[in-house]
């Protein structure tokens, strides 16, 4: 199948704004001339709590298929209490990226073969003057600085349009914030190495 | 101007570019997104139209005949049960030949409950009258929405506009908006030759005996069965009219030209897929791998259901060795609908391909790739078995 498409799947929960999230890296990625960008809901009974699945699909060319991702190239947790409820690596292929939301650091997590990278989103939000939980915009500053797809000036820019005329600088100072704090680490083998 | 939004978003921003002045609509998941945003701009005084709130579809569709009887661009939308409750408002729709627009974001019927995709809804509401279109991504929504009122308009058919629930409605991807003022060159303002004028009373669509007879001016007018051949022709014209419609369209905004069926790697293909809606385009990644592995194949959108372009699908299939029919909908104790029609079209080539028929997606199961894989290397080939009953693809059980 096609190997032109960067395959981002982003774990949540009802109501934590997974949603908005991936579609602030559509836009910025479709202004930076990711001219495919393809962004699908995964949609059950959602209720809010509850875990939910958003797809993003990121290439230069036209997406035709529009199906959930199987198996993405980088996962998103908003919530690092979500890796005990839901198989979050499901289908991640080896050498993958997991950045999760979490006052812990990378090696407290324990996937093999894939690279972890977290931050804390929860309090750095918080400290940047966003309402407790609001986590979504944060946690696009630890995919700028895991993701090695799009610069944070970017998706400071994306931030700044989704949030138009309601005060995007909170939002924004919370994803710089984690910009500066994502801890990156290795894959279990390099560490080992 | 390029903006990355769901598919409801799209066909709220046809309706906007449109100009419909009458909007009468009751939610239903997954449309409720696409009625929201219209009652959004009407209430910012973006969309100069009288939203109606209504308790039903049966009363949204009743809205919509009469506002178009008064001469008005009537629009609704709906999905699964609610296009079913609408069902007898339909007929009359079509029978009264009012051209309202009907977005139908195509979800499955209850009983069990659904709120997931397939195509059963739009499929059982072939018969009624209606223009059917089909649309597989957001740019073909809002340009088809366009479309669909000056085609409405010019046959005086209602039409509606078929997308995938969820796999359309609330996934977001980029499309154009069309400038405002090119949307309004190529559909004018609405102009009916006849409406409801207290000026000048009439009765529209009152008891017709079997027979013709004379009218109130003394003319012979047509009885029942002449109106309902006069309807027939009329939606047999009007599959030239969605050519001449899309080609227009196509003049001013540059995009169109496949208005019956979109091919992908056909030309040469011995073996050719066919679906409608974001399905056939999930197909084309699949024909991509097999066209690697050699297969000589290609896959076919058809865009247009209903007047059912039977000259263009014979046009493109004949002769070639296989034709894979999947589709979303089942007429229960034959086949898929649309295998039924697509062989009837193939009747008379002189190289009558195999059909085979492969039924999925219902109530909004996953369509895997590996089924579509499956599924083609299975009906292509010298050793495929002869097609008898249609294969229910993706069943876990």
């Amino acid at each position: 199948m096609r190997d032109d498409i960067t395959k981002i799947r982003w774990h949540g929960r009802g109501g934590q704004g997974a949603i908005t999230a991936a579609k602030i890296v559509a836009n910025a990625a479709f202004s930076s001339g990711y001219g495919g960008v393809v962004m699908a809901p995964t949609f059950g009974t959602e209720r809010r709590g509850a875990p939910v699945l958003t797809s993003l699909k990121i290439s230069k060319h036209k997406i035709y298929d529009l199906s959930p991702i199987a198996e993405p190239d980088i996962v998103i947790v908003l919530d690092h209490l979500l890796v005990e409820e839901v198989d979050v690596a499901s289908g991640l292929r080896p050498g993958g990226l997991i950045i999760i939301n979490t006052p812990r650091p990378p090696e407290a997590f324990a996937f093999a073969d894939m690279k972890v990278a977290t931050a804390d989103v929860t309090t750095l939000a918080g400290k940047a003057g966003l309402p407790t939980g609001i986590v979504n915009t944060g946690i696009i500053g630890a995919f700028a600085r895991a993701g090695d797809l799009l610069d944070m000036d970017t998706l400071a820019e994306a931030i700044e349009s989704e949030f138009a005329g309601k005060s995007p600088e909170k939002n924004i100072a919370a994803a710089r914030a984690t910009y500066e704090h994502t801890l990156v680490g290795e894959t279990d083998e390099k560490r080992q190495q | 101007m390029h903006i990355i939004e769901s598919g409801n978003v799209a066909a709220a921003s046809g309706v906007q570019l449109s100009g419909a002045q009458v909007i009468a609509a009751y939610p239903i998941t997954p449309q409720t997104p696409l009625t929201e945003k219209l009652s959004e701009l009407v209430d910012a005084g973006e969309l100069n139209a009288q939203y109606i709130p209504v308790e039903s579809e049966h009363s949204a569709m009743s809205v919509c005949i009469a506002a178009s009887s008064a001469g008005t661009r009537a629009f609704t939308a709906t999905s699964a049960n609610g296009l079913l409750y609408m069902n007898e408002q339909l007929h009359w729709a079509a029978g009264a030949r009012l051209p309202i627009v009907m977005c139908v974001v195509n979800r499955g019927i209850g009983a069990p409950w659904t709120v997931w995709n397939d195509h059963q809804d739009a499929m059982s509401q072939r018969d009624t009258g209606w223009i059917q279109l089909f649309c597989c991504d957001h740019q073909q929504i809002i340009d088809t929405v366009i479309q669909a009122f000056r085609l409405a308009e010019t046959v005086r058919i209602p039409v509606m506009v078929c997308y995938d629930g969820y796999i359309l409605s609330h996934t977001y991807m980029p499309f154009d908006i069309p400038e405002s003022a090119a949307a309004g060159r190529f559909l004018p303002e609405f102009a009916p030759d006849w409406a409801l004028d207290p000026a000048c009373p009439a009765n529209l669509n009152t008891v017709t005996l079997p027979d013709i007879r004379p009218n109130v001016r003394g003319e012979t007018a047509p009885g029942y069965m002449e109106i309902r051949q006069n309807l027939h022709d009329d939606m047999r014209r009007a599959i030239d009219v969605v050519a001449d419609t899309d080609a227009e369209f196509a003049q001013v905004f540059g995009r169109g030209g496949n208005p019956f069926i979109e091919p992908y790697r056909c030309e040469d293909a011995e073996y050719v897929a066919v679906a409608m809606g974001s399905l056939s385009y999930q197909l084309r990644d699949v024909i991509d791998v097999l066209r690697q592995e050699g297969l000589a194949i290609g896959v076919a959108g058809l865009r247009l259901y209903r007047p059912f372009p039977n000259r263009a699908v014979a046009e493109a299939l004949s002769g070639k060795k296989g034709v894979i029919v999947f589709e979303k909908a089942v007429s229960y104790g034959y086949e898929g609908p649309l295998y039924a029609d697509i062989k009837a079209a193939l009747y008379d080539c002189a190289q009558r391909p195999a059909v085979h028929n492969y039924i999925l997606g219902l109530g909004g199961r996953e369509i895997k790739t590996d089924d579509l894989f499956d599924s083609l290397r299975t009906s292509c080939g010298a050793d495929a078995p002869e097609a008898r009953e249609p294969a229910f693809v993706g069943l876990k059980i």
